[in-house]
């Protein structure tokens, strides 16, 4: 188990350098142009452009450029010349509610995808399951922010059921808190619902050929049981995997349009605003940040499951 | 889709009458059979086709029935609705709603111009982002997989570190990273040079972050190909690797392909409007749905067309795409079901 931990270890501090060179390549090296201009923004002078230069080295050796950008990242320095405020400060401060958003949705997403894919399983072929496809496939065929700015107008600009958008603090406010955030979690929901539902469909009837199954079968328990105990049980593995990556990518930066149709005022939007005034540097860090947390948290679900299952200790 | 296959998953007996007619048809003539026999998929499939058939219309339709081009703009001008002479935008900047005739057929935006003629370049621009971003993701990670599968070793250790990196991004992330930073400057690629606000740059972004989810499971398929009799017999007789890649493997590999091709588009399609939403896509003032959505989204409570005439149009595409996909794919591999959506689940989000 030690040396499943530690090879683990190694290769996500391996992954975790090389996202820091790619995203250090794709804002400073590949695109055409100077670095430093794109760093100050459209609408910038000669004389921030020149100090830009000269406090991000953008003279120096490649490998010194690239020290010095993740210097700035890590120790907090990167200063948004645009909108002049602290990069890492403004993300500390919208944290809460892109946490909010994930923790809500997660639950939601992974509850109602179990529940919609294992009746779909049990009906497979019938009204129930054909239904349940055809609204998959809708939920995964709908851009989020469409599907946001539609529930939007209907349930809170027309029936007034929701208030439109934006975001109460946990601790000023938790019913007002709940209140606002039901819209934006079931938004995002929908997509990861209908994935779910329908790979845990194809699961289960694969499972249900298994030979355990029908020994299950045999030995005369009952069918609830053997669908709950047998077939759900197993095929519930590869379903959580799935989530734990799901939700470090929302928690890293993927609810990113989620939160700017709702107006969340969390870490996303904070890079939806940059990125619509071109500002660099809050859309590099978020971006570093942000893949930096899914292959941390992708790491630590890896030795959760071997400690869980030894099989996936003997495998990797 | 093929609920017939479900339901012999699901115990009920094979059915058996005609089973001798497909003796002796290849796997695609059992597919495009299987295929046909899909309705939902050929119906959705034609949807799809009518919208990419319309798109193309656009100038057509821009010219002589709607006589304008997409980035006119007709803020002070009037139109006559039912003998009744209107403001295109009323002098509080309200643009006028669907006037179901041949001038602002499904009303203007604020700027004045028609959004019937916008809609269709601007699904030209979508579709063609979609089409020339998918041939890229196929191409490349076609290679990519085949070669990494087929010399292992040192050669797929990079390649396959090469996929993993680009996999450990989330896919909208890594998107809105290059579309931000190709934005300005534009990027070169060998003697090809693209401008910031070329229509090339989200193609190319969203052809890049989508090869690992096509290029992984290709080369898992080589991986076991590669093992097998036919291999080592083209070997025996003299075939080079470049040749047993290219008439052995590619076309055992050719299903796979065929059946991530529709999947691509969709999904393509859906992160083109992504990044347009975001500002990180086509760059204004070229249409396309996701800029017409995002232009739109603010203005909702009062002019509502704005946003849902392209967001249906989108959505009818993608839904169009992804149903006949899902055909295609249940026609050509009925046992492959939903492993293909695992590798493109983090897509579309």
């Amino acid at each position: 188990m030690t040396r499943f931990v530690v090879r683990r270890f190694i290769s996500m501090v391996l992954v975790l350098f090389a996202i820091s060179v790619m995203t250090f390549l794709i804002f400073q090296v590949i695109p055409n142009g100077d670095p430093a201009q794109r760093m100050a923004g459209r609408l910038s002078t000669p004389e921030t452009v020149a100090a830009i230069r000269r406090t991000w080295g953008f003279d120096d050796p490649i490998w010194q450029q690239y020290l010095t950008t993740m210097k700035k990242i890590f120790t907090g320095e990167v200063i948004s010349y645009t909108q002049q405020v602290n990069v890492l400060d403004q993300i500390w401060q919208d944290l809460p509610a892109t946490l909010s958003l994930a923790i809500g949705a997660g639950i939601i997403w992974l509850a109602l995808g179990v529940l919609f894919g294992v009746l779909s399983a049990l009906h497979a072929g019938h009204f129930t399951d054909r239904a349940l496809t055809v609204a998959a496939l809708v939920g995964v065929s709908t851009p989020v922010f469409l599907l946001g700015a539609v529930a939007l107008y209907f349930l809170a600009f027309k029936v007034q059921l929701f208030p439109n958008g934006g975001y109460v603090p946990l601790t000023q406010d938790p019913l007002d808190w709940l209140y606002h955030m039901i819209l934006p979690w079931l938004v995002l929901s929908v997509l990861f619902i209908g994935i779910y539902s329908r790979v845990l469909r194809s699961n289960m009837l694969d499972t249900m050929n298994e030979d355990y199954v029908r020994t299950a079968r045999a030995k005369g328990i009952s069918e609830r049981r053997v669908l709950l105990r047998h077939v759900l049980r197993n095929s519930l593995i590869p379903i959580v995997s799935l989530w734990a990556l799901d939700f470090a990518a929302v928690i890293g930066g993927g609810a990113i349009l989620t939160e700017s149709v709702f107006n969340l005022q969390g870490v996303g939007q904070y890079a939806a605003e940059s990125i619509r005034q071109l500002d660099v540097p809050p859309v590099m860090v978020v971006v570093m940040l942000g893949a930096f947390f899914v292959v941390i948290l992708s790491a630590v679900t890896d030795v959760i499951f071997a400690l869980l299952d030894p099989r996936i200790r003997l495998a990797g | 889709m093929a609920t017939v296959d479900s339901t012999v998953r699901a115990g009920a007996p094979a059915r058996a009458p005609g089973a001798d007619a497909t003796a002796g048809l290849s796997p695609y003539r059992l597919g495009l059979r299987r295929l046909r026999r899909n309705k939902a998929a050929l119906a959705f499939g034609a949807l799809f086709l009518l919208i990419v058939v319309l798109c193309l219309c656009a100038p057509l339709y821009a010219d002589h029935v709607a006589h304008t081009s997409p980035n006119a703009n007709h803020v002070t001008d009037t139109v006559v609705v039912g003998g009744v002479r209107k403001d295109v935008v009323s002098p509080t900047g309200q643009p006028i709603g669907p006037t179901w005739q041949g001038r602002f057929l499904l009303g203007a935006d604020q700027n004045g111009r028609d959004i019937a003629v916008r809609l269709l370049y601007g699904g030209r621009n979508s579709l063609e982002v979609g089409f020339l971003a998918t041939l890229l993701t196929m191409v490349l990670a076609t290679i990519v997989g085949i070669v990494a599968g087929f010399f292992r070793g040192f050669v797929d250790g990079v390649l396959a570190r090469l996929l993993d990196l680009i996999w450990a991004f989330p896919v909208v992330l890594l998107g809105i990273a290059l579309g931000t930073a190709l934005a300005l400057g534009g990027i070169s690629i060998g003697p090809l040079h693209l401008q910031g606000n070329s229509l090339l740059v989200p193609a190319f972004i969203i052809g890049i972050v989508y090869i690992p989810y096509v290029a992984k499971p290709i080369r898992g398929q080589v991986l076991g190909l590669r093992e097998q009799e036919f291999v080592d017999a083209a070997r025996v007789g003299g075939a080079g690797p470049l040749r047993i890649m290219g008439s052995e493997i590619l076309p055992n590999v050719a299903g796979t392909i065929i059946v991530f091709v529709p999947l691509m588009v969709a999904n393509a399609i859906l992160l083109e409007a992504a990044l347009s939403f975001l500002g990180a896509g086509v760059q204004p003032p070229n249409p396309s749905w996701g800029t017409m959505i995002s232009d739109g989204i603010r203005l909702i409570p009062s002019a509502m067309h704005l946003t849902f005439v392209p967001g249906l149009m989108l959505v009818l595409a993608v839904l169009g795409i992804n149903v006949f996909g899902d055909g295609v794919r249940d026609a050509l591999d009925p046992r492959a079901k939903v492993r293909l959506e695992e590798h493109a689940e983090e897509a579309s989000r």
